[in-house]
């Protein structure tokens, strides 16, 4: 009985296709985040978001010191970078190059240098490090990597790229975490974060989450109206400032009676 | 204390906000000008996005002009009937303006053209005004007594359409308010501000207005003209901040009652002097800006989700 219904299993099992190549040692990764959802309210001033988890396998550790490298990935924009030259004395904006995509902030942890942790092949392959999570394609003016350079440049003076070669820790190549910052000025939308295990530099398995990050209250609603009704929006503005501007007049000539 | 703009999409400093508030409320109060020439690169140092900036500064601008004229209205200073005619010219003039903006950024020097103009515009207002008041002020104190003659006959007061103003004891043609007004409109919709700094001392030496009446009909045209700002902001653009605004104002309409008794203690001229140095000092800052080697010679811009 047992063998009849064993022997079809065992068929398909030979006949199924072999693992894929990514994870030959067959190790999984098992995460947590410490938060899913951000709400921007009105006292909002930034956010930290711990990533956690463990290596699952069924073998014996495998050769080689396990790496972890973690991202977090805010929704990318259309962007523009200009360069000022001096033309006729005065510094004005010449030159301009659009970057296709560029993600409004992005941050990547790794327990040792990216350089360590990751070959080049897998770092074009999984767009882990800065300058690979930037697309530009069609960027036809002369010398458009020195824009790039100075996109990644800005943005990490802002703390919007950040670059963190110690700020993921893994133990007993099992147990892993990575804590982030995020700043006060975040746009809003769906922050990607990823996990890379890397041994060797080749990437044995990775994994995704979502953190949604949105406006919530009076800063959802206000965002909302002057999105969805801006005739509306613009007269609540003029009419707060009239009000207040009488407000003021009538309670000072109050004061001073 | 830190609050977070949803429109900005940063996250700033209440108090700091209501100093930038406050003190550019008390400038419109003392010198009848809007103030938004100085609110812009204020706003810009805190870390507010340009564009909001401006808009936002447009909204606060109403709310400290109607502060200002309320109290104006009171003391008698404010020549409706003149008031009326500038803000015919500025709607036409604002209209102008706004076509002739989305032109510029089409040609992508936007930003270039309203730097030279604020340096432009401020420098030869602050010069003209910082010369005649100091005169002013030289000849009154050499010949104590002797009013020097206010109307004098400029070539534009020949004109034909004769009106009465009482309130500033003009009889003259309407041609040259509406062509103030206009003018102002034109350049208050390419540099985003109110237009109070060209405005008050075109009026002073261009239709030879009373100082005293300057300031209040000046805030009266200003909160017409920047209301249409606001709402041509909020309507195209979308960068209004009401939060932001809501802490200027809070700010600006205390200090521009504040900045409205200042200026009826002070005299004439020396409204005019301390002006005449704001002005300037904006000025030079903004020239250093566009000829000295800035430390970043790149810029970015982005343009909605790709």
């Amino acid at each position: 009985m047992i063998r009849r219904i064993l022997a079809p299993l065992l068929a398909l099992a030979l006949l199924a296709p072999p693992l894929p190549a990514q994870e030959p040692a067959g190790e999984t990764i098992v995460a947590g985040l410490s938060q899913t959802r951000i709400a921007i309210t009105t006292s909002f001033s930034g956010s930290d978001v711990l990533v956690f988890g463990a290596v699952r396998r069924e073998a014996p550790i495998p050769d080689g010191p396990l790496q972890v490298i973690v991202t977090l990935e805010g929704p990318a924009e259309q962007v523009t970078v200009r360069r000022k030259e001096r033309v006729a004395g005065i510094w004005i904006n010449t030159d301009a190059v659009e970057i296709d995509r560029a993600p409004s902030f992005y941050s990547v942890a790794s327990s040792v240098p990216l350089r360590e942790a990751l070959t080049d092949t897998e770092d074009l392959r999984y767009s882990i490090s800065i300058p690979r999570a930037i697309r530009s394609v069609g960027a036809v003016i002369e010398g458009a990597p020195t824009f790039v350079e100075a996109l990644i440049r800005i943005r990490e003076e802002e703390a919007h790229y950040v670059d963190e070669p110690a700020g993921a820790e893994i133990a007993e190549d099992t147990l892993f975490r990575a804590q982030f910052r995020m700043p006060a000025d975040l746009t809003e939308g769906t922050y990607l974060t990823r996990i890379f295990l890397t041994r060797d530099g080749r990437v044995v398995d990775s994994h995704e989450t979502a953190i949604d990050v949105r406006k919530e209250g009076l800063e959802r609603w206000l965002f909302a109206l002057s999105r969805e009704q801006p005739p509306l929006y613009g007269l609540l503005s003029l009419f707060i400032a009239v009000a207040l501007g009488w407000a003021a007049s009538a309670g000072f000539r109050y004061l001073r009676r | 204390m830190q609050i977070y703009l949803p429109i900005a999409e940063i996250s700033v400093g209440l108090f700091a906000l209501l100093g930038v508030g406050g003190l550019v409320g008390f400038l419109s109060g003392m010198f009848g000008v809007g103030g938004g020439f100085l609110i812009t690169p204020l706003l810009f140092f805190l870390g507010v996005p340009p564009t909001v900036a401006v808009a936002t500064g447009a909204n606060q601008v109403v709310a400290s002009s109607v502060s200002a004229v309320l109290s104006h209205i009171r003391r008698r200073t404010v020549d409706f009937r003149m008031g009326w005619v500038l803000l015919a010219g500025g709607l036409i003039g604002s209209s102008l303006g706004i076509f002739v903006f989305n032109l510029l950024s089409r040609l992508g020097q936007i930003d270039l053209a309203v730097q030279l103009s604020y340096v432009l515009f401020l420098g030869l207002v602050g010069l003209i005004m910082f010369q005649e008041s100091m005169r002013a002020i030289l000849r009154s104190r050499s010949q104590p007594g002797k009013v020097p003659k206010r109307h004098q006959h400029l070539w534009v007061h020949r004109w034909p359409l004769k009106m009465k103003f009482r309130a500033s004891g003009l009889y003259i043609s309407v041609i040259p308010p509406l062509m103030v007004g206009a003018l102002v409109g034109v350049l208050a919709a390419v540099m985003g501000v109110g237009g109070g700094f060209i405005m008050v001392p075109a009026m002073i030496y261009l239709l030879g207005m009373p100082t005293k009446v300057v300031v209040g009909t000046s805030l009266f045209q200003i909160i017409f003209v920047s209301a249409y700002t606001t709402m041509m902001h909020a309507i195209t653009n979308g960068t209004v901040d009401i939060m932001l605004a809501l802490a200027l104002i809070v700010g600006g309409v205390i200090g521009a009652q504040f900045g409205a008794q200042a200026g009826a203690r002070l005299k004439a001229e020396q409204v005019r002097i301390l002006l005449a140095l704001i002005v300037l000092g904006v000025a030079a800052t903004l020239a250093t800006g566009l000829l000295l080697r800035p430390d970043e010679l790149y810029s970015i811009s982005s343009e909605g989700h790709a």
